[in-house]
C-alpha cells in the first residue's frame, strides 16, 4: 500500500467510528434525557404521564407519612404535589429541606418516584432548586453556604 | 505563628515560581545556560516552600488551631486522628495546596533527577511547570487562603461532613491528584517540545514513566472513590456517571491512550503531532475536572458550593492553558518532522485503533458531562443525563476495543499477521465461547448481553495469558527453554499483561454485579426474616452505640445460608452531633461469590425497620482488577528501560527510528 491508501484507511476507519459515537449520542439523547421540573413547572405544563421526568422542592413539614412497605408522601411548596416512593429514603431527607426525585406521574396526578436524591449536608441544596427558590421568592440568603464535595 | 510562616512560605513560593516560569525561557531564547539552568534550584525551592506551607496547615489541623477559619470550618478536636489529617485535604483550600504541593514535587523530580535529559528541553519543562505554579497559587493566594485567621478563635470546630470521615476517602484525594497533576509532566514535555520545534523517540522515553506514574496514580484513586461510593452512601452502586466522578474518568481515558501513543512514539518514531495534541487534551481534561469538582457548576448530588470568584478564576486558568497550548499546537506542529510508515494492520495500527475508540468515548462522556451545562446555559432548560445515556454510547464504543485488547500485543510492528494473531488466540477464544455457553446454560435469567459480558472478561484475561504464552514459546519449546525465557522477558510484557488481565478481571465484575444483582426491600420487625440469594437474614432488633464523635443505632441480623451460620450483620446509622448529620454504614459481608449488602433504614410502626438489603455478585473483582491494572504499571515502570541508559536524543534533522528494543 501507498503511503496515501494507509492514511485513507487510517481517515476512514476515525470518520466510521466518528459517524457510530454521533448516532449513538444523538440516538441517546433522544431517549434518556431527564427534565427538571419544580411542582408549579408540571401544574401549568402538560407533562404525559410515564414521562420520566425529575421533580425538585421542599418537603412539606408535617407531610411525610410511612406506610408498611413505606411510600412517603412530600408535597413540595407553592404547588403542592403528593410523592409516593417506596424504599429507603437517604439519610438526610427530612422535612422542610430540599430534595430532587426522579419519576414519573401517575394517571391518578400523583408522582411515583423511584429515586430520590437528598443533598449531602444540611448546607447543601441542588443548584436546581436553589434557582427555582430564589424565582419564587423563597430564597433564604446563605442557606447554600459552604458545601461540600465528595471529590 | 506557624500558620502565618505556611502563609509567607506559599507567598514566596508564588515568588520562585514566577522566576522559574520566566528566567529559563529567557535564558533558552537567548542562549544563555546560566539563566536557563536557573530552573533546576527554582523548582527545588518551590516544591521545599510549598512543604512548608503543607507542614504548616497540617500541623494547624493536627493541633486543632481554631483560630484559622480553615481548620475551624472543617475540624473539630473530638476527631480521631486520621480525620483530623484528612480534613487538610478534605476542604476546597487545603485541597488546592495539596494539589501544587504534588505539582512542586514532580517538577522537583524533574530538577533533581532529570540532569540527564537535554539542558534545553529540560530548562523549558521546568518553565511550563513553573507556569502551571504560578497560576495555581495565585488562585490559593488570591481567592482561597488556608491560613486566614478568625478572631476571637472559636472555642471548637464544626467539624468535617460525616461522609468523608474513612480510611478510603482519606487517601482517595491525594491519589485523585497525583494522578491529574502528574499529566501536567506530559503536558510541559509536549509544550516544551513544541517551543523547542524539536521532537524524537528520546522525549517519548522521557514522558512515558511520568505518565504511567499518574495513570497508575489515577487508576487507583478512581477505584478507591467508587469503592467508598459503595459501601459509604448506602446505595449499593459503584459508578453513577456522576459529573464528578465522569470528571476524573476523562483524564483516565484520555490518558490510558497517551500510554499508549507515546509508546509507539518511543519505538517506531511514529504518531508524533497526535501524541503531542494527546498529551495537551489529557492534561486540559484534568484542568477541567478540578473546574467542574472545585466551582460548582455542576448539578450533582456531590456538587462544591457555589463560589463564583473561585469558578471564575479557575475557569481563567483553563483558557489560558487550554487555549494558549493549543494556539501553541496549531502554531508550532507543522513544524515536526512525519514519523514512521505503518500498515493498518500492524501494532501500531492497533494502538491507533485504541487511541481512536478511547479518545472518541471519552468525547461521548464528555457530551454526556457537559451538554446539560451547555443547555441550561444557553435555553436555560435544566435536563439530566443519566447512566442510561452513558449505557447506549459509551458501551458500544468502549466494547470493540476490549474484544481488539489481546490482538495488540500480538501484532508485529510495521506489519501485522492478523489470521496468525487469531491463530494464537484460539485457545482464549475456545475459553471465552464456553464460558458463554456454560454461563446461558447456568442462567436464564437476566439480561441476554450478560453471558457475552462474561465472555468478554475471560477472553481479556486469556489473551493476556496467551501472550506471555507466546512469547516464552510455552509448549512449543521445551519446558526449560520456557522458563529461562519467562525469566528473561522483560518487566514491561508482564506488566502490559497484568494490566490488560486487570482490565479482564474488571469486565468480570461489571458484568457480574450489573446482570444479576438482586435487591429486597422489606419491613422487618425484630425476628422477622428475609430471603436473598440463598442467604436468611433474621432481624434481631436494634442496640445503640456511642462512636469517638457520633451516636450510632445499629441492627443486629443474623445470616444463615441453608441453615448454617455464616455471620452477622449489624449496618447502622450513625448521627453526628457536631456536625448535625447522619450517615449510613452499611453492613456488608464479603464473599468472592458476591457481597451481601444490608442497609438499616427508617423506622416504621411497631418497632419495625424498612431495611434493604443486595446480593452484589462477584463485586470485588471490579477493584480488584483496578488494582491489577495499578501493579500491572507498578510493574512495568520498575522495568530498568524505563530508567536507565535509553533516552539518548536522536541527531537534529535526522530523524531516525530508534531500532525496535522489544
Amino acid at each position: 500500500m501507498t503511503r496515501k491508501q494507509r492514511r485513507g484507511v487510517l481517515i476512514g476507519t476515525c470518520l466510521v467510528v466518528l459517524g457510530v459515537a454521533v448516532g449513538l449520542v444523538l440516538y441517546a439523547m433522544r431517549d434518556s434525557i431527564v427534565f427538571f421540573y419544580s411542582p408549579s413547572d408540571i401544574a401549568k405544563m402538560e407533562i404525559a404521564p410515564g414521562q420520566r421526568i425529575r421533580l425538585g422542592g421542599l418537603v412539606e413539614t408535617g407531610s411525610v407519612t410511612r406506610d408498611q412497605a413505606p411510600p412517603s408522601t412530600s408535597p413540595p411548596m407553592a404547588q403542592a404535589l403528593p410523592v409516593t416512593f417506596t424504599g429507603v429514603l437517604p439519610d438526610l431527607f427530612r422535612e422542610g429541606q430540599g430534595v430532587v426525585t426522579e419519576g414519573a406521574l401517575q394517571p391518578d396526578g400523583t408522582f411515583k418516584a423511584d429515586s430520590v436524591l437528598a443533598k449531602h449536608d444540611e448546607n447543601y441544596m441542588p443548584p436546581e432548586v436553589a434557582a427555582k427558590l430564589k424565582e419564587q421568592g423563597v430564597w433564604r440568603e446563605g442557606a447554600a453556604a459552604g458545601g461540600v464535595t465528595t471529590q | 505563628m506557624i500558620a502565618e510562616t505556611g502563609h509567607y512560605a506559599l507567598i514566596l513560593a508564588l515568588g520562585v515560581a514566577i522566576v522559574q516560569m520566566v528566567l529559563p525561557v529567557i535564558g533558552t531564547r537567548f542562549n544563555d545556560p546560566r539563566l536557563a539552568a536557573v530552573s533546576v534550584p527554582a523548582a527545588q525551592a518551590q516544591f521545599i516552600l510549598i512543604c512548608i506551607a503543607f507542614s504548616a496547615l497540617t500541623a494547624a489541623y493536627v493541633t486543632s488551631d481554631f483560630s484559622i477559619l480553615n481548620v475551624w470550618q472543617n475540624s473539630h478536636s473530638a476527631k480521631p486522628m486520621l480525620y483530623k489529617i484528612s480534613a487538610v485535604w478534605g476542604n476546597h483550600e487545603g485541597s488546592m495546596v495539596l494539589w501544587v504541593l504534588i505539582l512542586a514535587l514532580f517538577g522537583a523530580a524533574v530538577a533533581t533527577f532529570g540532569s540527564n535529559l537535554p539542558r534545553q528541553l529540560q530548562a523549558n519543562v521546568l518553565a511550563v511547570q513553573g507556569s502551571i505554579a504560578v497560576a495555581f497559587l495565585l488562585f490559593i493566594v488570591t481567592t482561597s487562603n488556608p491560613f486566614l485567621r478568625v478572631d476571637p478563635a472559636p472555642f471548637d470546630g464544626q467539624g468535617l461532613n460525616p461522609v468523608l470521615q474513612d480510611p478510603a476517602l482519606a487517601f482517595h484525594p491525594p491519589f485523585l491528584y497525583a494522578g491529574y497533576v502528574g499529566f501536567s509532566m506530559a503536558f510541559s514535555f509536549a509544550v516544551a517540545a513544541l517551543i523547542d520545534g524539536r521532537i524524537d523517540a528520546a522525549w517519548a522515553r522521557w514522558v512515558r514513566p511520568w505518565t504511567l506514574l499518574a495513570w497508575m496514580c489515577l487508576t487507583l484513586g478512581i477505584a478507591m472513590g467508587s469503592w467508598w461510593a459503595y459501601y459509604e452512601l448506602g446505595w449499593g452502586g459503584f459508578w453513577f456517571w456522576d459529573p464528578v466522578e465522569n470528571a476524573s474518568f476523562m483524564p483516565w481515558l484520555a490518558g490510558t491512550a497517551l500510554l499508549h501513543s507515546a509508546l509507539v512514539m518511543e519505538k517506531r518514531d511514529a504518531l508524533k503531532v497526535w501524541t503531542i495534541l494527546l498529551a495537551i487534551i489529557t492534561f486540559s481534561l484534568s484542568l477541567m475536572g478540578t473546574f467542574l469538582v472545585r466551582s460548582g457548576v455542576l448539578t450533582s448530588v456531590h456538587a462544591f458550593a457555589v463560589d463564583p470568584a473561585r469558578g471564575v478564576f479557575i475557569l481563567g486558568i483553563m483558557s489560558v492553558f487550554i487555549g494558549g497550548s493549543f494556539a501553541l499546537f496549531a502554531w508550532r506542529a507543522p513544524l515536526l518532522s512525519q514519523g514512521g510508515l505503518f500498515a493498518p494492520i500492524s501494532r501500531e495500527g492497533a494502538w491507533v485503533l485504541n487511541n481512536l475508540l478511547l479518545t472518541v468515548a471519552c468525547a461521548a462522556v464528555f457530551v454526556g458531562t457537559l451538554y446539560p451545562l451547555a443547555l441550561e446555559a444557553v435555553t436555560g432548560e435544566k435536563i439530566s443525563v443519566g447512566a442510561p445515556f452513558f449505557n447506549l454510547t459509551f458501551v458500544p464504543l468502549i466494547v470493540p476495543l476490549l474484544i481488539a485488547v489481546p490482538f495488540g500485543p500480538l501484532l508485529a510492528w510495521k506489519r501485522g499477521d492478523l489470521l496468525g494473531a487469531a491463530q494464537r488466540l484460539t485457545v482464549a477464544a475456545l475459553v471465552s465461547l464456553a464460558a458463554i455457553i456454560g454461563v446461558l446454560a447456568l442462567h436464564q435469567s437476566g439480561p441476554w448481553l450478560a453471558p457475552l459480558g462474561i465472555g468478554l472478561g475471560l477472553w481479556l484475561i486469556m489473551g493476556a495469558l496467551t501472550e506471555l504464552a507466546t512469547r516464552s514459546k510455552l509448549f512449543e519449546a521445551s519446558w526449560a527453554e520456557s522458563r529461562r525465557r519467562l525469566r528473561n522477558l522483560p518487566r514491561a510484557a508482564y506488566g502490559t499483561a497484568l494490566a490488560h488481565a486487570g482490565l479482564g478481571v474488571m469486565v468480570l465484575g461489571l458484568v457480574a454485579t450489573t446482570a444479576w444483582r438482586s435487591e429486597r426491600i422489606e419491613a422487618l420487625a425484630p425476628g422477622g426474616t428475609v430471603d436473598i440469594a440463598g442467604y436468611q437474614l433474621t432481624f434481631e432488633g436494634v442496640k445503640e452505640g456511642q462512636g469517638p464523635n457520633y451516636k450510632e443505632l445499629a441492627g443486629i441480623f443474623q445470616v444463615t445460608r441453608d441453615g448454617q451460620p455464616v455471620t452477622t450483620l449489624v449496618p447502622s446509622k450513625r448521627a453526628y452531633s457536631v456536625e448535625k448529620s447522619a450517615t449510613t454504614e452499611a453492613g456488608i459481608h464479603n464473599s468472592w461469590r458476591g457481597d451481601l449488602y444490608l442497609v438499616l433504614g427508617d423506622p416504621l410502626k411497631d418497632g419495625a425497620y424498612s431495611v434493604r438489603a443486595y446480593f452484589n455478585p462477584m463485586v470485588r473483582l471490579i477493584w480488584l482488577g483496578a488494582l491489577f491494572m495499578f501493579f500491572g504499571g507498578a510493574v512495568s515502570l520498575s522495568d530498568r528501560r524505563l530508567r536507565v541508559g535509553a533516552p539518548k536524543r536522536a541527531k537534529a534533522k535526522t530523524p531516525t527510528a530508534v531500532a525496535a528494543g522489544e
